[in-house]
């Protein structure tokens, strides 16, 4: 890069970053009247172009094979279908994994991040999981409560929409719901089984809208969530936080900008982020107030990481030697099975929300018999869906054969598979960090991170106790066990760290600036106008998908930067 | 409906959809679902019209293109319920992607040819030149995961398995195939709803019946 272009004027915030995280901060901040610059890798979402919602298979010459047939060769990282989203393999932009090591770890490039894909599921963190070290011994606490973050979780549920009822368990904390929605045939049975086995199973908490919020349409049913939508009635950074607030005029957007560099001053301030314009690969710097880093869990460690100055040769907000350890992903496990009872159903329109309509929050809280901490909650599937490439290849694999009964059997067994994904807690461990890999650069120059990652016997045992609840589900159904063996006491058979998406934990908050990077607001101990608003200030990785908690976490994280900006401390 | 008309309608809608947008109260780019539902319909007739009569392989050679064919429709033949994979445009489908695959190429290519050797060796002659029960009683070799370990079989196994699940993919995914399968979502509603029958079905034949 020849020459480095400084902007001329200082802006008031800029966010890296606009996933869920960066997503609300520019809404907070915005309404609050503060000017923001938005940052962000990839190029801006046009959902009228970009989402392929509604389409039918055969309206595409391959079907949604993609146009190199990369789906049947394993190349098709995500559907062909789905809305843009985000890859484990990006072009010129690769990764390093230690020999020891299993970790894939995914990126996206894009306005919206993982938002615009992101399965919805929406639960709050218990009391317990802001107090992991008080509550068995393992992990660490946050330096927030749970009551610290019930208003935060009450703005974000009242602003995103989320569907949901009054359950009043310590496992799956109420929040302000919309209406629920209807079970699905092989719900209903899977509620009768999971009643059998003593198991709650209860309506699901999604971020779609049963009735139309904040000026957002209420959902049409479709269940194509994943693809994107039109109408926005299923929530996304892009299209809830960012479109708006870009009417509002406080917000500057710029696309295609991978920062490289945060610029401090002797005092330790943030005075400018230095990026990439990949579109003309020039190095630009934009001068700021302050900054929020939002860039996704392990890519904001790896902007600290490589923000080495003087006064901080380690990289920034890392004098605690913290950025970069602690990764976590959630545990994940998952089993079919067939289910006669639901083998030639009358047919109906049960495509609903995309994603299930009831879901199994952890019920063994308190059980001193198993041989694992913590828990995990299980996410269901099944039902008729829209016929896709590979939607038959399981009944086409077991029948065998061909012709006239091959045919049959089809027809007999659609919609008759019933499917449980377990989502559990991942206790931080010292074997699971990311760092830099000084041997190695991306395609801008800037060096890339390298990936430790290790599963402990916590989360072994706790999937081969999903395999063994999900068996009994199926079984109590009357089910047969599809696809699906138990894991292994070497790990083998358990989610690769990466691949659920539900990376937490590198730059974590503390009250301790020996042992944290960021202050109880997410505010970086070292550097007073360093915000961090995505997963990384998390200290652990319970059972509850990530993305509520970063909504609510990056709230209050913004009202509070709001609140020292109008102080004169910012 | 003519050519003509198919493109007056296309038109008809887009210039439909783009005045509604405008016209949305609520915010920029919101379809109603009345709208979204009536978009639906048109395109599914549109493409409903298209039967893909008289296609030329871009791929394959004429031969391996109508020795494909006929294996499409052996895999899954037109029955009392729905017409076959021909009307659902497998040998269409899958020319399309060896046009755009080498590796694809490759698998058929290479399969049809065995299939003809195999063929060959057994009844003297290439597969579209033998009889319906010789071609069942070749594809009774191969369409079984057990005769895997049959050295003289293997590669005719594993080719088959590629045929059977992407004749499959082909059929289910085009409209005679959605509509033998039932499939009658990708609409849109204003409310979410299970039919009464439905449950009831799966409630009685589950181990939850009602006593």
């Amino acid at each position: 890069m020849a020459q480095i272009q400084p902007s001329a004027s200082v802006h008031d915030v800029v966010v890296i970053g606009s996933g869920a995280g960066g997503g609300t901060a520019v809404k907070v901040l915005t309404d609050l009247g503060i000017p923001v610059t938005l940052l962000e890798a990839g190029p801006m979402l046009n959902p009228a172009r970009d989402f392929k919602e509604h389409v039918w298979p055969y309206e595409v010459d391959h079907r949604g094979a993609g146009d190199h047939a990369d789906l049947y060769f394993g190349r098709q990282q995500w559907g062909y279908f789905a809305a843009p989203n985000g890859f484990w393999n990006v072009p010129g932009e690769p990764y390093t994994v230690a020999p020891d090591s299993h970790f894939s770890w995914f990126r996206s490039r894009i306005l919206g991040g993982r938002t615009n894909h992101y399965g919805r599921i929406s639960l709050r963190f218990s009391d317990y999981d802001f107090k992991a070290y008080s509550f068995d011994g393992l992990g660490r606490d946050w330096p927030v409560t749970y009551d610290e973050m019930a208003p935060f979780y009450d703005k974000a549920e009242e602003f995103i929409g989320i569907t949901g009822t009054h359950e009043g368990l310590r496992t799956a904390p109420d929040g302000r719901f919309l209406p629920p929605i209807a079970p699905r045939v092989h719900e209903i049975l899977i509620q009768k089984a999971a009643g059998k086995l003593n198991i709650p199973c209860i309506p699901s908490r999604m971020a779609m809208l049963t009735r139309p919020n904040h000026g957002r349409a209420a959902c049409h049913y479709c269940g194509q969530c994943g693809r994107g939508c039109r109408t926005a009635s299923a929530f996304s950074s892009s299209q809830a936080m960012i479109f708006p607030a870009m009417k509002t005029g406080k917000l500057n957007v710029i696309c295609n900008a991978m920062a490289r560099e945060l610029i401090v001053d002797g005092a330790g301030r943030v005075t400018a982020v230095s990026y990439v314009d990949k579109e003309t690969r020039t190095e630009k710097q934009i001068r700021c107030r302050a900054v929020v880093v939002a860039a996704s869990t392990c890519e904001s460690a790896r902007l600290l990481l490589n923000s080495k100055s003087p006064r901080f040769p380690n990289g920034l907000a890392n004098a605690s030697g913290m950025v970069g350890r602690n990764l976590t992903d959630t545990v994940g496990y998952a089993l079919s099975g067939s289910v006669p009872a639901l083998e030639g159903m009358p047919r109906h329109n049960d495509d609903g929300i995309g994603g299930m309509h009831v879901y199994i929050p952890w019920w063994l809280l308190g059980d001193k018999k198993k041989d694992f901490p913590r828990g995990y909650h299980v996410e269901v599937g099944g039902g008729f869906n829209m016929p896709q490439l590979g939607s038959f290849h399981g009944v086409a694999s077991r029948s065998e054969g061909y012709g006239k009964s091959l045919k049959d059997d089809i027809r007999r067994q659609y919609g008759s598979m019933v499917h449980f994904s377990g989502r559990g807690d991942m206790i931080p461990n010292d074997f699971s960090y990311c760092e830099i890999d000084n041997a190695k650069v991306d395609q801008w120059g800037i060096p890339v991170l390298k990936f430790h990652f290790r599963w402990s016997q916590h989360e072994v045992k706790q999937a081969q106790h999903m395999h063994d609840t999900f068996a009994s589900l199926i079984e109590t159904m009357g089910g047969k066990v599809l696809a699906g063996e138990r894991p292994k006491d070497d790990a083998t058979g358990v989610s690769t760290g990466g691949s659920i998406i539900h990376e937490a934990g590198t730059v974590c908050m503390g009250d301790n600036p020996r042992n944290s990077a960021l202050n109880r607001y997410c505010q970086a101990h070292e550097s007073p106008n360093l915000f961090v608003a995505d997963a990384s200030p998390f200290l652990g990785n319970p059972d509850k998908n990530v993305t509520l908690t970063i909504v609510a976490m990056a709230w209050r994280t913004s009202e509070y930067l709001a609140e020292e900006m109008r102080k004169g401390n910012v | 409906m003519s050519e003509n008309g198919r493109e007056t309608s296309r038109r008809e809608l887009l210039r439909v959809i783009g005045g509604s947008m405008v016209m949305t109260a609520g915010g920029s780019g919101v379809l109603s679902p009345l709208l979204a539902q009536h978009v639906h319909q048109m395109v599914h007739e549109e493409k409903s019209l298209d039967t893909g009569g008289n296609y030329t392989p871009k791929a394959l050679t004429r031969h391996e293109y109508d020795t494909l064919r006929a294996l499409s429709d052996l895999i899954l033949p037109a029955d009392e319920h729905s017409p076959g994979a021909l009307a659902g445009g497998a040998p269409e489908f899958i020319d399309f992607l060896c046009s755009r695959s080498d590796e694809m190429r490759e698998i058929y290519s290479g399969g049809l040819a065995w299939l003809d050797n195999a063929s060959h060796e057994r009844f003297g002659a290439a597969f579209l030149r033998i009889e319906g029960p010789r071609r069942m009683a070749l594809l009774d070799l191969i369409a079984y995961r057990k005769n895997l370990d049959d050295p003289s079989l293997a590669a005719g196994v594993h080719f088959f398995s590629w045929a059977r699940n992407m004749v499959v993919d082909a059929f289910y995914t085009s409209p005679a195939g959605v509509q033998d399968l039932g499939y009658i979502g990708n609409t849109a509603r204003t409310e979410f709803s299970v039919p009464a029958e439905a449950i009831a079905y799966a409630l009685n034949r589950s181990p939850f019946r009602p006593s």
